[in-house]
């Protein structure tokens, strides 16, 4: 996804092998089960750093190179770290006729990042995703679990504002 | 006094949790459910106050502040459902959304008690397979998924394919930007789906079902587990359902990850799998090769919700509403610039200006209607020259658009053909799997030469390459994905050639939105030097004294449109 912020390998500690241990007992199948495999991983990790695709490699017996295919094939796969809140603007159909292009030219100068990118705080990560299905209240966007619809300039400025201030 | 608060995603984000937390904190006396939604999004949050002898008072767009005005006195007028809005609902015909606004999609009573499952129970009991597909038949149910192929086909040739293990596979990989009906039923009434696997299953003699949701629908998931584990506790789903030794289906539910592509059935399969998700060439059809090689029938959600009503109401009933090749109801997203947007189910053959001008109440802002959007990144562009024309699989597919999966987004005059034509290539460029030459490299070629044009650089000769290379494209891919992107060039070629033609003669964008060919420009005798567009202003572009008109450097200028929005004057124009 973003190449630019790919950290350097960072080696995974004690703990992270134990949890990685435990996802892989949970499937018996675990080339069948693969993308289940890397979707608890990186809820638990937060992304799915290289040295886990070898561990699994070495664990399973997929091949590395397989495994990285399925990663950087599915948009949902990350191979860096976010922040804390993951911005995510629709840029569906109804989003795009409504606006949503401005609506992310005001988050990218707002937390001063590019598309994909961290702040340096660590507590947002703006990406774009394809549709949110919440057409009907477009522009509309998530961050973490919350759905934000009838987005404005001022709007999202207000809701980023309020999650700043929390912190 | 019963509440129900409409808590699908949409609702929700229009601020329902709320209401429900405070219903449920500080009216702790009165019962409060959720439940689906009824698709008037833009009323959202709806609720529901049913008073002591069960009369219904629906009140919209719901603020914490109003819920004690009308929990005092339900008839209260300020945010009661006007008598138009009503209608909208009247005008409808409800099959597969009956039951949204009435139960709790989160409670298997609810569904039982409107006669749910009793579709399943009459199948076994009292129907073959061949029985149920037969009914489908007469029904004539086609897939609402986008490619409109009759359900009952697959389905025999499902059961055709001998063999002891078989699965059943749901289709909720919903990719389409711009539609939501598969959530609807997720989130409104996931019994339903279960109930129509299960109909399915037998039918094909499947004991196993799959349902692959796309991972951005987390509440959709969240529901359609809990029905799923209900069902089991209930007994409804394992072995041995109904005490009928041997008769055994179970469902359980994969979260895609994000590919588009995964709507098409192989590369759906290969996903379920663990793979890539990369079509691969039919045949073997899934019917005979599918789900780890064995016999695998695959439907959308939506077709499968028709099924239970189908088997409840009779094959004639469902075939009496449509047109003579489309028969039943058809969800619609209806998006964009209509002043009602939401989701509406409408019997097939439903003129589109119906649709657009009365269901959804016509063009936001009283702007001219420009076009419509049907069928997603595989459909096309509709010219409101055809707004006459009857929604059936057909008359649709006949203008080089398709229903699709059933997003309708509106258009007007301040959206540009050209810019949704490269909208729709950028998303399908970002999407292809890159197996197929054609729609890996032509694809981008395309976006490239709509880029051009939209910068104000392209050639009249463009347009013939566009249609040679779109026309190529299409016969060079393998699956649908590669096959009908080009369809939203070739619509909007065919039928808003005139834009084009804007664009590349004259360097003119009449709708504002190309940024390369628009320039905004302050009218003098409009602007009373308030400077607030100078404040604004990024790069400085803005020159003037206070109380004195103020002027554009049009060379320094970068179009981004914030001396325009802020101005309160109306004394900037784009030309």
């Amino acid at each position: 996804m973003c190449c630019k912020n790919l950290k350097e390998e960072v080696e995974l500690t004690k703990e992270q092998y134990l949890i990685i241990d435990e996802i892989l007992n949970k499937y018996q199948d675990p080339e069948g089960n693969l993308i289940s495999i890397l979707q608890n991983i990186q809820n638990e990790l937060n992304y799915i750093p290289k040295a886990v695709i070898s561990y699994i490699s070495k664990k399973t017996k997929i091949y590395e190179s397989k495994i990285f295919g399925v990663v950087t094939f599915y948009s949902q796969f990350r191979m860096a770290p976010i922040g804390e809140n993951l911005i995510m603007l629709c840029q569906g159909t109804a989003c795009h006729v409504n606006g949503s292009e401005k609506i992310g030219e005001t988050i990218k100068e707002c937390l001063n990042i590019d598309v994909g990118e961290t702040t340096d705080d660590n507590l947002f990560t703006y990406t774009n995703v394809a549709c949110l299905g919440c057409c009907s209240l477009a522009p509309v966007m998530m961050i973490g679990d919350k759905t934000y619809g009838n987005l404005t300039n001022e709007k999202v400025i207000e809701i980023i504002k309020t999650i700043q201030e929390k912190n | 006094m019963k509440i129900k608060v409409g808590a699908s995603s949409c609702g929700i984000a229009a601020g329902a949790d709320r209401l429900i937390e405070i219903l449920e904190s500080d009216y702790s006396n009165i019962s409060t459910e959720i439940t689906g939604c009824i698709g008037l999004c833009y009323l959202e949050p709806i609720v529901d106050i049913y008073d002591e002898d069960n009369n219904l008072f629906r009140h919209v767009k719901v603020t914490p502040d109003d819920l004690k005005e009308i929990i005092e006195n339900p008839k209260s007028k300020k945010t009661l459902i006007k008598k138009e809005d009503e209608d909208i609902l009247n005008r409808q015909t409800r099959i597969v959304t009956e039951n949204y606004g009435y139960i709790n999609p989160e409670k298997m009573e609810d569904y039982l008690n409107t006669g749910g499952y009793k579709a399943i129970g009459k199948c076994v009991k009292n129907l073959t397979p061949k029985d149920i597909i037969e009914e489908m038949k007469i029904a004539g149910l086609r897939g609402r998924g986008g490619a409109g192929f009759p359900t009952w086909f697959k389905w025999n040739a499902a059961l055709n394919s001998k063999n002891e293990k078989k699965y059943i596979v749901c289709n909720a990989d919903e990719g389409d930007p711009g539609a939501f009906m598969d959530r609807s039923v997720l989130e409104g009434d996931p019994h339903r789906l279960i109930e129509g696997m299960m109909i399915a299953g037998y039918a094909i003699e499947a004991d196993e079902g799959i349902v692959y949701v796309r991972a951005e629908y987390p509440l959709a998931i969240k529901r359609l587990q809990k029905a799923i584990n209900d069902a089991r506790n209930y007994g409804i789903l394992g072995n041995n359902i109904f005490g009928i030794e041997g008769y055994n289906f179970d469902i359980k539910i994969k979260a895609g990850a994000g590919a588009f592509v995964c709507g098409e059935e192989t590369a759906l399969i290969a996903s379920l799998e663990g793979e890539r998700g990369m079509p691969r060439l039919k045949p073997p059809f899934p019917a005979q090769k599918g789900y780890l090689g064995l016999p695998t029938n695959i439907n959308n959600v939506e077709t499968l919700a028709n099924v239970p009503w189908i088997i409840n109401h009779g094959a004639s009933k469902f075939a009496s509403f449509g047109t003579a090749t489309s028969k039943g109801t058809k969800l619609f997203a209806l998006t964009g610039k209509v002043k009602k947007g939401g989701l509406v189910e409408i019997p097939m053959g439903m003129a589109l200006r119906e649709v657009i001008f009365e269901l959804g109440g016509g063009i936001k802002n009283e702007l001219e209607f420009k076009g419509v959007q049907m069928g997603g990144p595989s459909g096309g562009c509709l010219s409101k020259e055809m707004l006459d024309l009857p929604i059936d699989y057909e008359s649709i597919t006949k203008t080089g658009a398709i229903i699709g999966s059933g997003g309708m987004v509106v258009m007007d005059e301040t959206n540009c053909m050209v810019n949704m034509a490269k909208f729709f290539l950028e998303f399908t460029c970002d999407e292809s799997c890159g197996k197929c030459t054609y729609c890996r490299v032509g694809n981008k070629r395309m976006l490239e030469i709509l880029k051009r044009i939209t910068e104000g650089k392209g050639k009249l000769s463009d347009l013939e390459l566009l249609e040679e290379l779109a026309i190529k494209v299409k016969e060079g891919s393998l699956c649908g994905l590669g096959q009908t992107a080009p369809n939203p060039i070739l619509t909007t070629l065919k039928y808003f050639k005139d834009e084009y033609l804007e664009h590349i003669e004259q360097k003119k964008c009449v709708s504002g939105t190309c940024k390369d060919l628009i320039h905004y420009i302050i009218n003098p005798e409009k602007c009373v030097g308030c400077t607030l567009c100078s404040r604004v202003c990024p790069v400085d572009a803005i020159d003037g004294k206070v109380k004195e008109a103020h002027f554009i450097n049009d060379d320094l200028c970068i179009k981004c449109g914030k001396c325009y929005d802020t101005c309160k004057f109306d004394a900037i124009y784009i030309d």
